[in-house]
């Protein structure tokens, strides 16, 4: 085998090119075209205030008379409406740019607090066992046993208890970040408190102990970059729960503040009027939540795939 | 096995007291009790009156301990939004709660495991590529939109099933049940499918990457080299091997569809439990929420319990002690 | 000329992988008469077990299997059909696998298995097809069979589970046993019982077997011919004697050269008794190391209410009472089987775990318990560890796993001064420098104990603790990784200990020897006192046990 692999190119982005995961890539459809559509939305949420037809926030441009426009035709205000126009004359398009995000937002910052918190008591239950590694676990393993939504509902509720009704407005996002994020950082710890306990026991974080590393210095400089790959998986597949997390939240209407509607909160108005046949009022934001979702937890099933030697 | 099962007891009733705990904190410090309870034109002294009748001075461990007390007998507390015992309101909308879990999780565990099955032995069928895709878009698709969009096709399109509620239902003194009437049945499909799905897909891409695991064990080479049909290495070596992993996660994926029923419960406006939770957090009703918890608490460590017994019987290893010396 | 009970022409197996395709067998042809053992024996990748695997027709994609033909007493069995193979496997060709740990079905117990296996061969009822199980059990040497046969596999040992796979292996009366590693992960003792009984079983049933192994000393034990295999061809065919003594082929006599027979002697001492000297390990010096009456304790009771309140414990002494010394520049070789405390010495001599009792002295200053122990245990201790593949950080450059030492040891911080010695150290291990820029997995199993072996180096220590340094490594390779341990301890002055399962490469290697048992050191001594003369019966059974390529008929 040896003589194949001779023939690698060299250079670093030769390398990458060549590498076995860049090869998955490009050999699998899916991978392609769940990265197209996620980059896509994620670039139409982040350039949103620049790139959306109308600030559908301002009260002043809004024309009730507009209100129920149909997709694709002009207003009576003679706006056009790519995706129609809801009760309140606000353009669908506009309300899904600036709705993904907050969803975006929510569900990154989420991500990335559980994936701090979760890596962190990972690490530290799988190096160091024995009671920390028990009671981390203990806490993980019932925690894991109930839906992630009820755990954000119950924090939610709970943080709205705690915070005076004027200051809750305010605080909305943040509570929901916390109360996503503490939901989810269960999968994150005993994910990497596995691989920690793996990689403990070979032998190079013993020749690094013999040497009288320090247990932190051998965290993060050891065993750390040997797990950064489920990580990446759970996060990418986490970053799809807690969009649909949010959403579910702001549907259930307890999420996001009326004044920053997400593609939940815009579903659930949607849904008022699906009886009455305004149905793209509910189409366009769950055509979207449902794309952003798929496209971010194909790329996470795929990156399993990729990252799973076994499967090479 | 009577000390694996008083072990495991005694582990179940730890969970709950820290769980108990948590309820605890939550009743007594999230929110004022008093405030809810007095008008609004009740004094100070009034207020502290009634402090000092509710024990809220008391010392903390006295409050706790008389929280305990109440909950073991099912007394939760009066609802600050209703005004009616928790527990009577817990009761009363238990039995749709229950119908509706009961039913889904019977769906996805059949579903779930012939799926898995089916697409872990026939790996590179169109079949298998058809429903591992549908399974990736079914843990996609938030359940709230599931239930909107079989609301939109069979109640509102094809008007063949209602879009809402329990049907008529049967009253049988301590429970009542929507099985019974033609109009129960038809309401109960559609919560049923959507509250399924989720856990349908889960159960069955767990079976599937348990069985192409075990699959690739050194038993199932030799079984082959052993001439034995495919039949008994696929069903009987390998789908025995299969389940006792599978037993517990699926255990407590079912164990969660009571406590997941809640948005499936919004979207059908079903009369259950999960609504009841929902409507409570949204104006932060404590006792109902902090009841709420101790009661998925106590249906999950049941079914913990349940899956660690079903586990001792399928594992030999657990049951039988190994060879008295290595080798 | 008898006609041949397997007949294999022109076998090949190709792999399809990404870069192309991998011939992992090219082309081969070789006959199993029946009745006789043929051995085929090869390093790792030599394509021996793939071999075992293609006749059964049991490789997977992306493999494939292509043959001119093979013929089982004259029948085409190749590209049969799945049905018609199951028909053949376990019928007429058995099948040993090397671990009897994952061989069995843990949710059967081993009765269920063997009645499955023999009903679906054989036209018997459950109760006829029970008492042939317990026959074979019986014959295979299970004590008890007609109650153990109700056992699940985990309550045997790993001895007593590899003659269950036996058995099952010969249900149902097959005219050939392709038995690959049969005991590759059984102790030497075990292993030559197991070797015993495949033997015996298959002369009284005159079943031939294909036995693949790449210990020559199992082949010499059991085999009446041989095939050598490499890179996936056959580069000698031959009776054992034949090729053991008389070797052709350069790969063969490289081969053969490169294992160490427990029948030779200490080349040191040879060569000291040559020159009318007294050998160096009976000198009197100061000790480097000494270690005395150490003990460490496990507890596996079974939950944390026995380890309180005393019911129920278990507590393990998995290293009782052990004392040695180690003299400066000597090799002190520790030997024993699985489970004899031989690496729990290991870790407690090096820091890693602590001792219940007993002390480890370092020139005199105890290792655990004297103020600023640590920092000396650190700067005069290395270790080497079994697997070159755990023992490197796979996500560092080779690089910064040799520096590592250093830069923790606070040695240097110079980078460039640390980039020398490197390259310095890789040069001592004979790899080259530009070696340092690149990651372990683009080195083999061999080179990578090498940089394991220079980053021991880099903290200039005085004593190296060698915890199977080459057991995961293929002869002729462990042939080299030794030349250079001793040439470095030569030019560094070293001390090792020497720990092995291989009681070869100790005489080889060591000046003194210690043997543990269950945790207890029976015997302790310069190296040929305890390999002419063994003093306790454990030495001399784990002697005789050995599988030698000197035992050749």
């Amino acid at each position: 085998m040896s003589e194949l692999s001779a023939q690698a190119p060299r250079g670093p982005i030769g390398k990458i090119i060549d590498s076995d995961i860049f090869y998955s890539y490009r050999t699998s459809p899916v991978a392609i075209v769940a990265s197209i559509v996620a980059v896509v939305l994620i670039l139409a949420a982040v350039l949103a205030p620049w790139i959306a037809p109308y600030d559908p926030f301002n009260p002043r441009t809004l024309n009730l008379m507009d209100g129920f426009t149909k997709p694709m035709s002009e207003s009576f205000s003679g706006n056009y409406f790519l995706m129609g126009a809801d009760h309140q004359g606000r353009d669908v398009f506009s309300t899904i740019l600036h709705g993904s995000r907050v969803s975006l937002f929510v569900g990154l910052s989420a991500t990335l607090f559980s994936m701090t918190l979760g890596v962190g008591l990972g690490l530290v239950a799988g190096y160091r066992g024995g009671l920390a590694d028990a009671v981390i676990m203990r806490v993980a393993d019932v925690q894991l046993s109930f839906p992630a939504i009820l755990i954000a509902l119950l924090i939610f509720g709970v943080a709205r208890g705690l915070i005076p009704p004027s200051q809750q407005e305010n605080t909305a996002l943040i509570v929901l970040v916390l109360a996503i994020g503490l939901a989810n950082w269960a999968q994150f710890a005993r994910t990497v408190r596995g691989a920690t306990m793996v990689e403990r026991q070979k032998d190079y974080v013993s020749a690094a102990r013999i040497m009288g590393v320090n247990p932190f210095f051998i965290l993060i400089r050891h065993i750390l970059p040997n797990v950064v790959g489920p990580v990446l998986v759970i996060a990418t597949i986490g970053l799809a729960l807690a969009i649909i997390e949010e959403a579910t939240l702001s549907y259930l209407g307890v999420g996001v503040p009326p004044t920053q509607p997400s593609l939940g909160t815009l579903i659930r108005i949607g849904q008022q009027f699906l009886f009455s046949g305004e149905w793209w009022i509910l189409f366009f934001p769950g055509i979207t939540l449902i794309l952003l979702a798929l496209s971010v937890n194909l790329l996470g099933d795929w990156l399993r795939d990729a990252l799973n030697p076994r499967l090479r | 096995m009577l000390a694996f099962i008083l072990k495991r007891l005694g582990q179940s009733i730890l969970v709950m007291l820290a769980v108990a705990f948590i309820s605890f904190m939550m009743f007594r410090y999230v929110g004022d009790p008093v405030a809810s309870m007095v008008s609004q034109e009740a004094t100070i002294a009034d207020q502290e009156l009634l402090r000092d009748r509710l024990g809220l001075n008391d010392p903390f461990y006295e409050q706790f301990f008389r929280f305990l007390g109440n909950a073991v007998q099912g007394q939760f507390g009066i609802s600050y939004r209703l005004q009616t015992p928790v527990a009577d309101l817990i009761l009363s909308r238990l039995p749709a709660t229950i119908e509706l879990a009961f039913t889904s999780s019977a769906i996805a565990l059949i579903l779930g495991i012939v799926l898995g099955v089916f697409t872990a032995l026939n790996p590179k069928n169109w079949a298998s590529a058809a429903i591992m895709a549908f399974s990736l878009v079914g843990v996609s698709l938030p359940t709230f939109l599931i239930g909107i969009g079989l609301i939109y096709i069979f109640a509102v399109e094809l008007q063949w099933l209602p879009s809402f509620g329990r049907g008529q239902v049967v009253n049988l003194g301590f429970w009542t049940t929507g099985f019974l009437t033609e109009s129960g049945i038809r309401s109960i499909i559609l919560p049923a499918i959507t509250l399924s799905l989720f856990q349908m897909t889960l159960i069955m891409r767990l079976v599937r990457a348990e069985m192409l695991e075990v699959l690739r064990q050194d038993y199932i080479k030799f079984a082959r080299a052993r001439g034995l049909s495919k039949r008994a290495i696929n069903f009987g070596h390998a789908l025995k091997n299969t389940l006792v992993p599978v037993i517990t996660i699926t255990g407590l994926q079912l164990g969660s569809v009571i406590a997941f029923a809640i948005i499936t419960e919004t979207v059908f406006q079903w009369p259950g439990v999960g609504s009841l939770f929902i409507n409570s957090v949204a104006v932060v009703d404590v006792p109902v929420m902090s009841a709420y918890l101790m009661f998925i608490a106590f249906v999950f460590v049941v079914i913990n319990l349940i899956v660690d017994i079903l586990y001792y019987i399928v594992d030999p290893r657990l049951r039988i002690g190994g060879p008295a010396r290595g080798n | 000329m008898t006609q041949p009970l397997l007949s294999v022409r022109d076998l090949s197996v190709v792999f399809h992988l990404r870069r192309g395709d991998f011939t992992a067998v090219n082309s081969i042809s070789f006959d199993i008469m029946p009745g006789e053992v043929l051995g085929v024996v090869g390093e790792s990748g030599a394509g021996k077990s793939m071999t075992g695997t293609a006749i059964m027709g049991l490789v997977d994609r992306p493999g494939e299997v292509t043959a001119r033909e093979i013929l089982l007493k004259g029948e085409r069995i190749d590209g049969l059909g799945e049905e018609a193979m199951r028909k053949i496997r376990g019928k007429r060709i058995g099948m040993v696998f090397q671990d009897p740990l994952t061989s069995l079905n843990p949710l059967y117990t081993v009765g269920e298995q063997l009645i499955e296996t023999i009903r679906r061969h054989l036209p018997l009822s459950a109760a006829q097809a029970r008492q042939r199980a317990i026959d074979l059990l019986a014959d295979a040497g299970i004590p008890k069979p007609e109650e153990r046969i109700d056992s699940y596999p985990h309550q045997f040992s790993g001895g007593m589970r590899q003659r269950v796979v036996i058995s099952l292996a010969l249900a149902a009366e097959p005219e050939l046993v392709i038995a690959d590693e049969p005991t590759s992960a059984l102790d030497v003792s075990v292993q030559a019982q197991i070797i015993k009984v495949l033997k015996r079983l298959c002369a009284e049933r005159g079943v031939a077997v294909m036995l693949i192994t790449h210990d020559m000393g199992v082949i010499a034990e059991a085999a009446d011919r041989m095939i050598v295999m490499n890179k996936g061809e056959i580069v000698e065919t031959g009776s054992v004697a034949d090729i053991i003594l008389r070797p052709k082929e350069p790969y063969t006599i490289k081969l053969i050269e490169a294992i160490p027979s427990i029948k030779a002697q200490n080349p040191r001492f040879a060569a000291a008794t040559a020159r009318g000297e007294g050998f160096a390990a009976d000198n009197i010096d100061t000790p480097l190391v000494s270690v005395e009456n150490l003990v460490r304790e496990f507890d596996l009771s079974p939950s944390m209410l026995a380890r309180i309140t005393g019911r129920n414990r278990k507590i393990v002494k998995a290293v009782n009472d052990v004392s040695f010394v180690i003299r400066k520049g000597q090799t002190y070789g520790l030997v024993g089987e699985s489970g004899s405390g031989k690496s729990t010495c290991a870790r407690m001599m090096v820091g890693l775990l602590e001792p219940t009792s007993g002390t480890v002295r370092l020139e005199g200053t105890d290792i655990w318990r004297d103020r600023n122990a640590s920092a000396k245990r650190r700067s005069k201790i290395q270790m080497i560890f079994q697997d070159p593949y755990a023992s490197l950080n796979p996500r560092w450059r080779v690089g910064a796993i040799i520096a590592e030492p250093m830069r923790a040891l606070g040695i240097s911080h110079n980078a460039t001064e640390i980039g020398d010695r490197v390259a310095d150290l890789l040069e001592k291990v004979r790899l080259d420098p530009a070696a340092m820029r690149k990651y372990p997995h683009e080195f083999s199993g061999g080179q990578r104990q090498r940089i394991a072996i220079a980053r021991a180096l880099s903290s200039q220590p005085e004593f190296i603790i060698c915890d199977e340094p080459t057991s995961a490594l293929d002869v002729s390779v462990q042939a080299q990784v030794l030349e250079l341990m001793s040439q470095l301890q030569e030019e560094f002055g070293l001390t090792y200990l020497l720990i092995s399962h291989n009681l070869a490469v100790i005489r080889q290697m060591a000046d003194a020897v210690g043997v543990l048992h269950n945790g207890v050191l029976v015997e302790d001594g310069p190296v040929e006192d305890i390999f002419g003369a063994p003093q306790a019966d454990y030495t001399r059974m784990l002697l005789d046990a050995v599988p030698d390529i000197a035992k050749v008929a």
